[in-house]
């Protein structure tokens, strides 16, 4: 997904801004300055129509990474009353997303478009193409009749001069579910009920109008607590930037966790309790499973293809057994998971043993607002050492195979992986579901992020160098042994 | 410029430019042109000291210094854009 726009990196100055508000002791007057501290007066402006547009749009960006919800906003609440409310809060928001709707360009409706490329050439395949008689011909020229129209785009593939094209909503076409969706005022919204808070939204819009309600408040309030403070590194993390994963970990103690956990660690427990689970259901008689790591996937059984519910192992994730195994051993600690993955927020929100989740790119802003500089950090030592196949969990293909190896050989295993979900996909799999069986194997390892964690929605670094990295830490562990 | 030596472009790949967008420039060398290849010596630093300057530091991250001038908010193109002037001159 995509990393390093100017949307990305408004949304991370903001955080940084916010998290140095927070340390300044004068939390609440410094909030409320953000939008103005960076757009002072006769600033340039870089983006939008007029300075105060941006500033009104900077404040819902802070809205955001304070973790409230700019549906319910009135426009007129300071910044400083929404730091307040995130010193006070029990606890986060349930709804994990939140539409700036100020920053939503209300995209104009996805059609398809005749360009003025249309030669009305004496062919004219496209008026044969449509089954649906949409296209005629006027002024010489192709036009498409909106209400007759169903998108098939067959005059597309048909023109040879390629003048018909789709206009695409951005956040609509990423969306694997259909859950974005335009108001009656043309703006961006969410339908919770179907949303699986994959985040894929939120890496496509170009306005950089789809924000994660930030934890961040919540986290530092933990931190500044006198509870032990557990930092549970997701296996992604060892691609994030360009220090090492150990010195990642001593940049968290720096910022004052306490400890940091390798998730890895769960993975390893995924993988083999996957393993057992694949072979109970086959000696059963069952043609394949599915994994049951990646959260977002995890929503779509429930929330739209509950069918796949049987077929989806019943083991749980590597946060959650990370989380447990931290709350066993620091029975009165915090736990905050860190990942790339916006789904994980929604799952840490329902996971008892998970109190928080950051993402990369909020970490990343907590070492820039904390001056941390990784290359200065000491090598962290973890306390237990993690798989081969478990850090490769943020791979494509890393589960399943991980599951294989810990099998240990003893089952007819065919991994398979569904690498990113898209509605296509989708559709395809309530079809496996509803035929027991699935054409290409045995055990199918989902993944909503095309390319596996290192492609979540709130990365710090390109995904090709992530996965690299991430294989090459993964290449000095030992392999996972079956029990 | 004078044709002695290569022209030097240090990217700091610093944890603050890392965060702030230096994580592009990472393709860098990749994206010259292939008769730049030995008329340029990219190396990766880990923070210029930049970063830190009082308050607004981490603002005009990440930064790029090629031979002894610093750039900062740096992107592949403005570093493309100011070696074109010196080699070419
Ligand atoms: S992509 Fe969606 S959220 Fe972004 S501006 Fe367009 S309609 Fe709004
Ligand atoms: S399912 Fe994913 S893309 Fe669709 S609205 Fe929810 S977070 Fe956005
Ligand atoms: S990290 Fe680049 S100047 Fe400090």
């Amino acid at each position: 997904m995509q990393t390093e726009v100017n949307t990305v990196l408004l949304r991370r100055e903001v955080m940084v801004r916010l998290i140095k508000a927070f340390l300044s002791g004068d939390f609440l007057k410094q909030a409320d300055g953000v939008p103005f501290d960076m757009r002072p007066k006769h600033a340039e402006v870089p983006f939008r129509c007029c300075i105060h547009k941006e500033r009104a749009i900077l404040r819902e960006r802070a809205i955001a990474a304070l973790g409230g919800s700019i549906e319910e906003d009135d426009d007129k609440t300071h910044l400083s009353e929404y730091a307040a409310r995130a010193l006070e809060r029990e606890r986060p928001d349930e709804t994990v997303l939140t539409v700036i709707d100020t920053a939503c360009q209300g995209c104009v409706p996805s059609r398809i478009y005749v360009t003025d490329l249309c030669q009305g050439c004496v062919a004219r395949p496209c008026t044969t193409a449509c089954a649906f008689g949409a296209i005629s011909i006027k002024n010489g020229r192709s036009v498409i009749d909106g209400e007759k129209c169903k998108s098939c785009t067959k005059c597309m593939q048909v023109c040879p001069y390629s003048a018909i094209v789709k206009i695409k909503v951005p956040c609509e076409d990423a969306c694997p579910v259909g859950a974005i969706t335009k108001n009656g005022s043309g703006h961006a919204q969410i339908d919770v009920s179907r949303c699986l808070s994959c985040g894929a939204c939120m890496a496509s819009c170009p306005f950089g109008a789809v924000a994660e309600k930030s934890q961040m408040i919540d986290i530092l309030r933990a931190i500044k607590s006198d509870k032990k403070v557990v930092a549970m590194v997701a296996p992604a993390v060892a691609g994030q930037t360009p220090a090492s994963i150990n010195k990642v970990a001593s940049g968290l103690i720096k910022a004052g966790f306490d400890i940091v956990m390798e998730v890895a660690q769960g993975a390893d427990i995924t993988a083999k309790t996957e393993a057992k689970d694949f072979a109970e259901r086959m000696e059963k008689g069952d043609q394949f499973m599915t994994t049951s790591c990646c959260a977002a996937y995890r929503e779509m059984v429930k929330k739209i293809a509950p069918e796949l519910k049987p077929y989806v192992s019943e083991t749980e994730t590597p946060m959650h057994y990370t989380a447990q195994l931290a709350k066993e051993k620091y029975p009165d600690c915090i736990t905050v998971f860190i990942g790339p993955c916006v789904a994980k927020r929604k799952e840490g929100l329902q996971d008892r043993f998970v109190d928080y989740v950051m993402n990369f790119e909020e970490m990343g802003a907590l070492f820039v607002a904390m001056s941390i500089e990784l290359a200065q950090c000491d090598d962290y030592v973890f306390e237990t050492q993690t798989s081969k196949q478990a850090r490769n969990f943020a791979l494509t293909g890393g589960v399943a195979e991980s599951v294989k190896v810990a099998s240990g050989g003893k089952v007819d295993i065919r991994p398979t992986c569904v690498n990113g979900l898209n509605p296509k996909v989708v559709r395809e799999m309530m079809m496996w579901a509803k035929k027991g069986q699935c054409p290409t194997g045995n055990i199918v390892e989902v993944m909503a992020c095309e390319g596996g964690c290192v492609a979540g929605a709130a990365c710090l670094n390109n995904k090709k160098i992530a996965a690299r990295n991430v294989a090459a830490y993964a290449d000095k562990a030992e392999d996972i042994k079956p029990d | 410029m004078l044709n002695e030596g290569k022209i030097k472009v240090q990217i700091c790949l610093g944890t603050t430019c890392f965060v702030m967008g230096a994580s592009k420039l990472q393709d860098l060398e990749r994206m010259l042109p292939p008769e730049w290849k030995d008329k340029v010596d990219i190396s990766a630093q880990t923070c210029l000291g930049m970063c830190q300057n009082p308050d607004s530091g981490f603002i005009k991250a990440p930064f790029v210094k090629i031979n002894d001038e610093m750039i900062g908010e740096a992107s592949v193109e403005k570093v493309i854009d100011k070696l074109k002037e010196l080699i070419v001159v």
